[in-house]
């Protein structure tokens, strides 16, 4: 186990010098450059005064040297400042992940505790009644634009009903709230986020435990059990629904990615200051320390989610183990 | 032909495929015919019907500057056909050419073509996507290459998977014995068995890519006003949200309907492709 841990540790330093080498590849394509976005509105500024800020920058430089400079500090996990407000980009973010990330917890732990009955049943009575009906919500599922399906709720809940907040993630007067008001006021704020980042994923789950437990149900194992006179549900929940939750466990660490990624545009439907917001900000004004800094840390997080998913497949699987 | 009438009898077995085929196909119709079908201009400003709820005269509403809603979205459906095409056909030649090489010569082009499939998968995609369209303009023609170039992936893989197992097969070593160059082998014998994954990767990815860019055109980061499409019209429902609620409704559920019929017909493909489970019914 050891052995392969240090092995997948350093295949991923090539990954990472790919993803630094991309990202700034992908940012120095940009016709045009930060000095210019940021100075286009006031005619008054004089060539000299731009070549200043270039320099200021590090933009003078030739590219080699740049990326050269960027990646030397990035080691260091200095990612430099922003060109908005000269805040730390490593600040910046900081400050947007627990909000992302708590959403984000929160919309998996429902995503979990819906999903995976809705697959194992529709699995165990494949065919039925129930294995259609939730077949289409699926399918409608994975069709939806959340975008879409965000406005409509907040249409109903927001508009029509007036009973759930449609933006930010607190109200104005919350300072003057007791701390069970604050409480419900935070809830109230994260029913519609929370719920609508939960919807896509249900649908990609469930199916995926659905194919997971057919697979394991159709195992020699599962007829010897049932050979053998062991009640039904004996056999569903001893014998397959364990083996057919291996694979789901390492969507777990797969999910990473939309983790960190997915809350794009909702986030800037609700106002919801998260990464996701500050990534599309941060593209909006051509931020590039901060989109750099984004960039490869979603990345790398990736990357590690994809680490976590195997071990965690290895520690669950026996089998897997034996091997290495 | 024999093969394709089993397949086209296998796919009709699926009833809500044929649906999203039959969908599919009349909203093609729909968005060629658009200058012929569409009741009003789409970009025709009204100034007294401002806002106006769905009635006679504008089937589903207009928008903020009195604009048909029913024209705009009919005409918006070009916008998602060309990008949902353009796009996913870039995709599949990246992907098929990289995929081909990796899987047939193997070593190490092949490793290296996988480690940078690897580092693409990592980025959070719709991050690099919205990165590379700010810094490029915003324009139909960006977000269909975006797209494809972010999108590659997975065909890469899947064709790779079928070069793996093909190469290894008899009629390979006996186009090899006759003296066939590698280019030929490749493009003449071996691709064309290995395509039947790469279509139903295509069929999603066309749903995928449609909703990709109805979500950039929302932010503001795809096709710009006053050209309609699905995603800008959304941005207005968006503004007018408490006051027409139906700017919001329509462009979403041209959206879902579209989607879905893609998504359906994959499914559809998929199970009539995969001889696994041809096996699987003879038993």
């Amino acid at each position: 186990m050891f052995s392969y841990l240090t092995k997948r540790l350093l295949l991923m330093i090539p990954l990472i010098f790919g993803i630094t080498l991309i990202t700034f590849t992908v940012i120095h394509l940009a016709p045009g450059n930060p000095v210019e976005v940021q100075t286009e509105m006031s005619l008054k500024v004089t060539a000299q005064a731009k070549e200043n800020l270039k320099k200021l920058y590090g933009l003078d430089k030739p590219l080699h040297v740049q990326y050269l400079n960027w990646i030397t500090r990035f080691v260091k996990l200095d990612f430099g400042k922003s060109f908005v407000d000269g805040r730390k980009v490593l600040d910046k973010i900081a400050e947007r992940i627990p909000i992302t990330l708590t959403i984000n917890i929160l919309s998996m732990l429902i995503i979990f505790a819906i999903a995976i009955p809705i697959g194992i049943l529709s699995a165990t009575k494949q065919y039925s009644l129930f294995d259609k009906l939730s077949t289409v919500f699926v399918f409608v599922g994975f069709s939806t634009p959340t975008f879409w399906l965000a406005l409509l709720l907040m249409i109903l809940f927001g508009v029509n009903m007036g009973i759930l907040p449609i933006s930010g993630i607190q109200s104005i007067d919350v300072s003057e709230m007791g701390p069970f008001d604050r409480l419900l006021d935070w809830i109230s704020h994260l029913i519609l986020p929370v719920g609508i980042s939960a919807f896509g994923g249900i649908a990609g789950l469930s199916r995926y435990s659905r194919s997971s437990m057919l697979e394991v149900i159709r195992q020699d194992y599962i007829k010897t059990a049932r050979a053998k006179g062991l009640k039904e549900s004996k056999v569903i929940f001893r014998h397959a629904f364990r083996n057919a939750l291996m694979p789901i466990v390492t969507i777990l660490g797969l999910s990473v990615p939309g983790l960190i990624g997915g809350g794009v545009i909702f986030e800037t439907i609700f106002a919801i200051p998260g990464m996701g917001q500050l990534f599309y900000a941060s593209t909006m004004a051509r931020d590039y320390p901060t989109i750099m800094g984004i960039l490869v840390i979603g990345a790398i997080l990736t990357l590690f989610g994809n680490l976590i998913a195997d071990i965690s497949y290895a520690l669950v699987d026996p089998r897997v183990r034996a091997k290495k | 032909m024999r093969l394709l009438w089993v397949i086209g009898k296998r796919f009709t077995r699926n009833k809500l495929s044929v649906i999203g085929a039959i969908v599919v196909f009349t909203l093609i119709t729909i968005s060629l015919l658009a200058p012929v079908i569409a009741p009003y201009d789409p970009t025709s400003i009204d100034v007294y019907n401002v806002l106006s709820p769905p009635d006679k005269a504008h089937i589903l509403g207009t928008d903020e500057l009195g604009r048909d809603l029913l024209s705009r979205i009919i005409w918006g459906s070009r916008v998602s056909l060309k990008v949902g095409f353009v796009a996913v056909g870039i995709a599949i030649m990246i992907g098929i050419i990289l995929g081909s090489i990796a899987g047939f010569y193997g070593g190490r082009v092949d490793a290296i073509l996988m480690r940078f499939v690897d580092i693409m998968l990592a980025f959070p995609t719709f991050f690099l996507i919205l990165a590379v369209i700010a810094i490029l303009e915003p324009n139909i023609f960006t977000i269909m290459a975006v797209i494809g170039v972010t999108g590659w992936m997975d065909v890469a893989r899947l064709v790779r998977a079928e070069f793996l197992t093909l190469k290894e097969r008899d009629f390979v070593d006996a186009a090899r014995a006759l003296g066939m160059r590698n280019k030929r082998l490749i493009v003449r014998h071996i691709l064309p068995n290995a395509l039947s994954p790469v279509f139903v990767a295509a069929t999603f990815g066309v749903a995928g890519a449609i909703l990709t860019e109805s979500g950039l055109s929302f932010l503001g980061l795809g096709v710009q006003p006053p050209d309609p499409s699905w995603g800008n019209i959304l941005t207005a429902g968006k503004d007018n949200i408490e006051i027409a609620w139906w700017l919001s409704l329509y462009p979403g559920l041209a959206i879902l309907i579209t989607v879905l019929s893609y998504n359906l017909v994959g499914e559809g493909l998929r199970d009539a492709l995969d001889p696994r489970l041809w096996a699987v019914e003879e038993e």
